[in-house]
């Protein structure tokens, strides 16, 4: 039990450090993904202050603030980390690396990892040192994710993998990736897959980017031609990549459902006034849009409570496992709801794609963008089937 | 503050459900409403809130009561929708008990907390009359008359108007409707001259009433609060009832929904439990998503209207708008998966249905609160 004056203290010290330590540049919200900093052998810094923010967020530990620090993070307990998270908030700091090691690989290791695999990865992922790509969904598996077919084959003290990932989010600028791969064809197919980790630079791995309806993207396709692996490169149990999968899962689901907020998104009605303009008693000049922003204000509120409960039952171990897969759905369903009503307040002028004027047309590639939000890392409708079937235990689901 | 019970409130909850859920299950109101029971809900169970200290949970201790906060009377409201329990919880211990609380003088607060604690007095607060729950436009008039003041007016959705001991009455001492100042709060004797009390038997069968007033006399002593400035109290008092009428429906959603998923379960058609039809599944999973979401956004109102009831404004517009189209849609899908039998009265599922009809329009619906975010929010 911590004494509620040394939190007071730390609070204190952490808002003075903040202060300090947080350049101007980086409180204001990120307005496109050159503002994101993602680390990696090859990283470039957008700016001076993000370099200076992010090295003395690492010198810190705060790039994972939570994580034990001899694995270079912050060693913050829950009440600690949630009040730094508070504090940045409250001066509108970015969050200082962006990681798919950090989101996804990170909790993963740290359940399943041996101590030489921790010991290797965690610190260069807290320190920006190596950048993550995740090697999950293949052509033929989607939302069936168990039947992937990328296999893994002993030969000696390694494996040798063929076969091609797709959707992988920025596969051509990792330096390494997790991936899963079928290291047990005659088993059922969940208890033939493995989780391994590999080099991207290894001798067969190829990246092709994928253009989409929002225009270019990070996605890509992964190709692996005999790719030779050490056996020692599997997180967990060979055949048994099924459980740190669904573990990693769960991490990218709750990460996807916060992504609206994420944003650092102006508030609807705002961003609405600027275009639509207001009558003379301040009120939109669109009495149905005004409605269904108000809604939308309703809704995004209450799922910021729920967001913030299940943080809190976490931490009262009284969360269940699936309950992600919910907050996944809604807070995806919610986004693009989000991104409707800014298309329509922004009418013609969010039309445009490739003004300066519209800066490339990013109103409207950020709306169509969003609606991967509820395919990627499960659709909405294989949330709803683990919500049916986990939490609510229907039949047959 | 952590956004889940504590242990404390977590014991008391249990203890809520075990006695409503034991003394008041459905059956319990089923028999009041088939009796036309003349006062609407059990005195017997009544007593027994007041035994529990439910009656005197928000009434401080110096007067009797547990000193408890709102997260604990929305713990048990929410036992109360569970079970569609007939009772004065809410007109008396939460409403009529806060504004006492937090508007009464001393001698005020003497006369009345201590039977409120007791569970020998019921008391009703009167707000709306028109259609639409719209304190801001409060007609009924109070107009100076010697020492005191004459009202004259019609109120509406009076819940236990036609049982109060007391009635808290909501009238304009100046200015006009959709003015925010010029409103006072009265404590009216029901038995007064001029006060007409007609119990209206709603859709729910749950108690209110329509009451008139004809130039009924009341002295200085009788105003609650500040003269001309009772809207910042009432807007505070109606603020707790919300974030509680909000727990109530939470009760209502999740109880319906436990109902519903049941049936699921247990119904066969085409040889196999409904429950098995991915149509089915994939709405009963967005109503549990639905109803979780809700449950987080009434305890935030709960706690915020306990930490400062008239900054939790905007905490508890959004539970109360969430309540609004969450409940509707639990108690539709109830009924439409219950099918045939989701239609009859022997079945408690259409009960729900009707009194979250009720509970939509107590106080505010989903689109009033939506439209107050809208104005706090300047759009």
């Amino acid at each position: 039990m911590t004494d509620t004056s040394d939190l007071e203290q730390f609070r204190a010290e952490t808002r003075a450090w903040l202060e300090a330590n947080c350049p101007t540049e980086m409180r204001k919200p990120m307005q496109g993904d050159e503002d994101n900093f993602w680390g990696g052998r090859n990283a470039t810094f957008a700016s001076d202050a993000q370099k200076v923010w992010f090295e003395r967020m690492r010198d810190k530990g705060w790039t994972v603030p939570d994580w034990p620090t001899q694995y270079g993070g912050g060693g913050l307990d829950g009440a600690r980390h949630k009040i730094l998270r508070e504090e940045m908030a409250a001066i509108g700091a970015r969050s200082p690396l962006s990681s798919f090691g950090i989101w996804m690989l990170g909790p993963a290791l740290l359940k399943y990892g041996n101590e030489a695999q921790k010991a290797e990865h965690l610190p260069k992922i807290a320190r920006g040192e190596i950048r993550w790509c995740q090697g999950y969904s293949e052509p033929n598996a989607g939302s069936d994710l168990a039947s992937l077919q990328t296999r893994a084959v002993p030969d000696g003290d390694d494996f040798i993998i063929n076969g091609s990932k797709i959707w992988t989010s920025y596969a051509n600028y990792a330096d390494w990736i997790f991936c899963l791969v079928r290291t047990d064809a005659s088993a059922k197919k969940h208890d033939g897959i493995s989780f391994i980790l590999f080099d991207m630079t290894s001798k067969g791995v190829t990246t092709k980017p994928i253009l989409l309806i929002s225009g270019k993207s990070p996605f890509c396709e992964t190709f692996f031609d005999n790719v030779r692996v050490p056996q020692s490169h599997v997180v967990g149990t060979i055949n048994r990549g099924w459980d740190v999968a669904k573990y990693l899962l769960q991490h990218e689901r709750a990460m996807i459902s916060g992504m609206g907020g994420r944003d650092g998104g102006r508030p609807l009605g705002q961003v609405a006034a600027l275009s639509l303009g207001t009558d003379d008693q301040g009120k939109l000049d669109d009495p149905v849009l005004r409605g269904q922003i108000a809604t939308f204000d309703v809704d995004e509120a209450a799922l910021a409570c729920a967001a913030e409960r299940a943080v809190d039952l976490a931490k009262a171990g009284q969360l269940h496992p699936a309950f992600s897969s919910a907050m996944k759905y809604y807070g995806t369903e919610l986004n693009k709801r989000r991104h409707e009503i800014l298309m329509s307040a922004g009418g013609i002028d969010a039309l445009e794609w490739e003004s300066e004027r519209s800066h490339d047309g990013a109103r409207a590639r950020a709306w169509l963008r969003t609606k991967a939000n509820s395919i990627e890392g499960g659709t909405s409708e294989v949330m709803l089937g683990i919500v049916a079937k986990r939490i609510l235990d229907l039949p047959g689901a | 503050m952590a956004l889940v019970l504590t242990e404390e409130q977590t014991m008391l909850r249990d203890s809520a459900r075990g006695l409503i859920g034991d003394k008041a299950p459905v059956a319990h109101f089923r028999k009041l409403r088939d009796e036309r029971d003349a006062t609407g809900f059990s005195r017997e169970l009544w007593n027994s809130f007041a035994e529990m200290g439910f009656a005197g949970l928000l009434v401080p201790e110096a007067f009797g009561g547990s000193g408890l906060g709102c997260v604990e009377a929305g713990v048990v409201m929410e036992e109360i929708g569970r079970n569609l329990t007939p009772s004065p919880f809410l007109a008396t211990a939460v409403l009529a008990a806060s504004a006492l609380a937090r508007g009464g003088s001393d001698a005020q607060k003497k006369q009345y907390l201590p039977k409120i604690a007791d569970g020998s007095l019921i008391a009703a607060l009167a707000v709306d009359e028109g259609a639409k729950h719209r304190p801001s436009r409060i007609a009924m008039t109070a107009t100076r008359a010697g020492n005191g003041f004459k009202l004259k007016g019609d109120k509406a959705l009076v819940v236990d108007g036609h049982v109060a001991d007391l009635l808290i009455v909501a009238a304009r001492s100046s200015g006009k409707p959709g003015d925010a100042d010029g409103l006072t709060l009265f404590l009216v004797d029901p038995k007064a001259k001029g006060v007409a009390i007609e119990r209206t038997v709603m859709v729910d069968a749950h108690n209110a009433a329509r009451i008139s007033f004809d130039d009924v006399e009341v002295n200085a002593d009788q105003v609650l609060g500040e003269v001309d400035r009772g809207g910042a109290l009432l807007e505070a008092v109606l603020n707790v009832g919300r974030a509680a009428v909000a727990a109530e429906m939470l009760g209502v959603a999740d109880e319906a929904f436990g109902r519903t998923v049941s049936y699921l379960k247990e119904r066969k058609q085409f040889g196999r439990l409904i429950g098995e039809f991915q149509a089915l599944q994939h709405r009963a999973a967005h109503l549990y998503t639905e109803i979780e979401i809700l449950r987080a956004a009434v305890l935030k109102a709960l706690q915020a209207v306990d930490a400062d009831a008239t900054e939790a404004r905007v905490a508890v517009a959004v539970a109360k708008a969430k309540a609004g189209t969450v409940t509707t849609l639990a108690v539709q899908e109830g009924v439409q998966m219950h099918g045939g039998m989701g239609m009859t009265d022997q079945f408690d599922i259409g009960l729900f249905m009707k009194r979250a009809r009720v509970l939509q329009e107590l106080l505010g619906d989903a689109n009033y609160h939506a439209e107050m975010l809208a104005e706090w929010k300047k759009y």
